[in-house]
């Protein structure tokens, strides 16, 4: 199997650390070896609003390194992916803003030739390790557990960039899950945003939308919501619970639970060392659904 | 008596300094919560805090982070090329400092058999001022030679590297020249010798000459094997008890040894004296001005590293916390590990914007609370670089002096955004984590930077948008703002309104026009008509998920996404100019 340089972006080391630890026991389940590179920096996804050079300098310096270390990107969060997807696409175009990055990494002795590939970690499980090879690790399948995939914007659009799934009908994560025994429901927003994207910019906007969602999946009958991103396992978890807390609810409308964590379960891997206790929302529950072959 | 008036004085200012700057501490203001406590209230809340930490567990954190700053662990695990160069500087330096600045007070106390001249004394003091110099050598190499990336040296930095070239090299240079004076060898040899007959004087100067590394007027090699032997044997019964052989002293031998062709005239020039003036005032001038140089770090920081392992935001007062910060900023080395692995450095460099980079916040924010004045653009950059962070917590990961960066700038931000108003960079990602940490602060207080910012980027869109005014239609001719080249395709747009039906932000209002401006096929409509003006000041554009609903549907393939984001470049970029 090959090995890939993880890409671990900006919030997960901080706000979102059991997916990394979950992705990390997952991937080395599989057989799939990680190459850690400190250098990595910001995708450059925040500075596109306000700096494209900033954003294109950023997300282009990554590219490079993982390059120079012969490299293909494994990355964890949707929105530097398509960041980083976004900035291939450019760079691969002639340009003054690209001429004057080429300059600032040769500043740094970096540069990029477009020799690297960029994957998203479910591409890599669904793609390079494949269902049957993850089926063969599944010692726990679980049984009528609901889930509601959620794909995230950045993974799926604009899939000319982004070249993940299907952007209309997507299915890679669905299967993903079907794989683990849990059932995927339908559910009409599920491709929809999560809202993480106006949090800090307008809140009430940013909750409505999660809020849509969360009833949405819950109407479809979903027991949980299935997240790979941070961006959106934040809005999920942590802005769901301050929410809930704000307003002296007890209960949580839906929980959130990382892919990694479901499969590592179900591969039977230790709970708690998939971080199931780190998300805010309690998420414990989920092993009720497993059951022993 | 001129040594101890210098001394005096340089204790004197140095304890005033300190006096003062300890004062600071508790007086200088920093971050958004600073003005609701007085400094007396700051040190009441420091004395409970304090108590409360002597008669708790804590105690024993304390202990091991004490043991952490004796051997920099922290440090080590970061960098063991700076682990090496700080360790080999500070042992170096304190190792001197006890054994042989303050020989009379601390050695001669402890060990009875104390001599200068002696071993294991004699070679001890080279020992610890060969490290300091190779410690010295490190730094120098990482700061001027090497040039690591992001690793900006100022003034103080300069200043930090110079005193203590200037006090190590001046007393090796003085031990140097004392091996070789021969008005030195004259005032020993006739303290303890006290010969009379020339001969013996000729064999005893010779073999110092030939063995210790003086220099003589009178006598000159080739030396007879018998004075040579002669003067050993009298070096034996008059000296040696109290003078080891010079070549222990190997720093100050070797300089001795390049010395020697000018040692005799620059002896009769008083050098010695010169040399010992050097030593001894930059000795007390680097301890008068410790206070007030980079030099303070020595106390700060482990202040900073003991407060920081056992303070935390959830138990801590947030006056101790205020004070800590204050406390921090003295902690800062400028020693640049945050800045080499921030996660916006390219950010800096694309921007151009030094504060971007912690370890340059650090400098300017030292500045800020001393209440220096900042021109407007020192202003708005400084504000940008303290917003354009992504929250990784890196450069508290790996400060060495433990600096608790993450919450300085948490509070720092916003006082600076409630003070400047509006800040491009809160209209985006960036804003994520003062979203999740609102609580802090009062809805209003939330609410206002981001609104200011939103009116301060619409320009005069409300204007230009009055149902009444006439607007006359030109092509742009300047299209550099847009990425690619192909982005001109929004002229395609037939006006299916796709893009406005899918967008989720549309579908979150009852009376989307009126909340957001203009919808995304407007804002096309507008590129069409070249109103990029109008289009940029629209609400909907700043509040755009960037979801790519309206650009992966639109039947045209108008990349209705990407040109809001250059609407919101083009937007940020006027305000800046």
């Amino acid at each position: 199997m090959n090995q890939y340089a993880l890409f671990l972006g900006c919030n997960i080391p901080v706000r979102v650390k059991q997916y990394e630890v979950s992705a990390r026991m997952v991937l080395k389940e599989l057989g799939v070896s990680l190459k850690d590179i400190r250098q990595f920096n910001c995708c450059g996804y925040p500075m596109r609003n306000t700096d494209p050079k900033a954003f294109l300098l950023s997300a282009t310096r990554n590219l490079a390194l993982a390059e120079k270390a012969e490299l293909d990107m494994l990355v964890l969060c949707q929105c530097c992916y398509g960041s980083l997807k976004k900035a291939q696409v450019l760079m691969a175009e002639e340009g003054d803003l690209q001429e004057e990055v080429r300059l600032l990494l040769a500043e740094e002795g970096l540069e990029y030739n477009g020799n690297v590939k960029i994957k998203h970690f479910l591409s890599v499980l669904y793609h390079d390790v494949g269902l049957d090879a993850i089926k063969q690790k599944i010692a726990m399948p679980y049984k009528k557990l609901n889930i509601a995939t959620h794909y995230g914007c950045h993974v799926l659009r604009p899939s000319r960039v982004t070249e993940f799934d299907d952007p209309v009908s997507p299915s890679l994560i669905d299967a993903l899950v079907k794989v683990t025994g849990a059932k995927s429901v339908e559910w009409p927003l599920k491709l929809e945003c999560c809202g993480a994207p106006a949090t800090g910019i307008d809140d009430d906007l940013s909750w409505n939308l999660t809020e849509k969602k969360i009833t949405d999946a819950k109407a479809a009958g979903a027991h949980y919501v299935c997240t790979a991103c941070p961006y959106c396992h934040i809005q999920f978890d942590t802005v769901q619970q301050k929410r809930l807390s704000d307003n002296k609810k007890q209960d949580a409308l839906m929980p959130a639970i990382l892919y990694p964590q479901l499969l590592g379960l179900s591969m039977g891997l230790d709970g708690t060392l998939l971080g199931i206790s780190d998300n805010e929302i309690d998420i414990s529950d989920v092993i009720s659904f497993l059951n022993e072959e | 008596m001129v040594f101890d008036v210098l001394l005096y004085i340089a204790l004197g200012i140095c304890g005033l300094g300190l006096m003062v700057k300890v004062f600071f501490w508790f007086s200088r203001k920093i971050g958004y919560k600073a003005d609701a406590f007085t400094t007396s209230a700051r040190l009441v809340a420091a004395v409970k805090g304090l108590a409360g930490i002597f008669f708790s567990l804590k105690i024993f954190t304390l202990l091991k982070v004490f043991i952490d700053i004796l051997f920099q662990i922290h440090m080590l695990k970061e960098n063991p090329l700076r682990w090496l160069m700080h360790i080999l500087i500070i042992w170096g330096f304190i190792l001197l400092l006890l054994m042989h600045a303050l020989d009379d007070i601390i050695t001669m106390k402890i060990f009875d058999d104390y001599y200068s001249t002696l071993n294991p004394y004699l070679c001890l003091r080279n020992v610890f001022g060969a490290m300091v110099i190779a410690g010295l050598f490190l730094a120098v190499w990482r700061r001027m030679i090497i040039r690591v990336p992001r690793m900006k040296t100022n003034a103080m930095d300069f200043y930090a590297i110079i005193i203590l070239v200037v006090i190590i090299f001046s007393g090796i240079l003085l031990e140097g020249m004392q091996i070789a004076s021969p008005s030195v060898f004259l005032e020993m040899e006739e303290e303890y010798a006290a010969l009379d007959d020339e001969a013996d004087m000729r064999a005893l100067e010779s073999f110092w000459v030939k063995e210790y590394g003086l220099a003589s007027a009178t006598v000159k090699e080739p030396f007879d094997p018998e004075d040579i032997e002669w003067g050993q044997e009298l070096n034996e019964e008059y000296c040696a008890y109290c003078h080891a052989s010079n070549k222990w002293a190997f720093t100050g031998y070797a300089t001795a040894k390049l010395l020697k062709p000018v040692a005799v005239g620059l002896d009769h020039a008083g050098a010695l004296n010169f040399l010992w003036y050097l030593h001894v005032l930059a000795c007390l001038f680097g301890l008068a001005y410790l206070p007030f140089s980079k030099m303070f770090h020595v106390i700060a920081t482990p202040v900073s590293l003991l407060a920081n392992s056992v303070m935390s935001r959830e138990t801590s007062s947030p006056a101790n916390t205020i004070t800590r910060q204050i406390i921090e900023l003295d902690a800062c080395t400028h020693c640049c590990t945050c800045s080499l692995h921030c996660s916006a450095m390219m950010a800096s460099k694309a921007r151009g914007n030094p504060y971007i980079l912690p370890s340059e916040k650090m400098v300017i924010l030292k500045d800020m609370v001393k209440g220096k004045k900042l021109s407007p653009a020192q202003h708005g950059a400084i504000v940008e670089g303290i917003y354009l962070c992504t929250n990784c917590d890196r450069c508290t990961v790996v400060c060495p002096s433990g600096i608790n960066l993450r919450e300085l700038w948490l509070s720092v931000r916003e006082d600076l955004v409630q003070k400047q108003g509006s800040e491009p960079m809160m209209l985006s990602p960036f804003s994520l984590v003062r979203g999740l940490n609102r609580n802090l602060l009062s809805g209003e207080a939330y609410a206002k930077p981001l609104q200011q910012t939103q009116k301060a980027l619409a320009g005069e869109f409300d204007e230009i948008t009055r149902p009444d005014r006439t607007v006359a239609l030109q092509e742009e001719a300047d299209k550099k703002w847009l990425l690619h080249s192909d982005d001109t395709d929004f002229s395609c747009c037939f006006g299916c309104q796709t893009c406005t039906t899918v967008c989720p932000v549309v579908k979150n209002y009852d009376n989307p026009s009126e909340s957001l401006g203009l919808l995304p096929h407007q804002i096309m409509y507008c590129l069409g008509a070249g109103l990029t003006e109008g289009a940029s000041g629209a609400r909907m554009l700043w509040v755009c998920l960037t979801c790519y609903q309206c650009q992966e549907h639109c039947p045209q393939q108008v990349k209705v996404t990407d040109l809001l984001y250059e609407l919101k470049n083009k937007a940020v970029q006027k305000l800046e100019n």
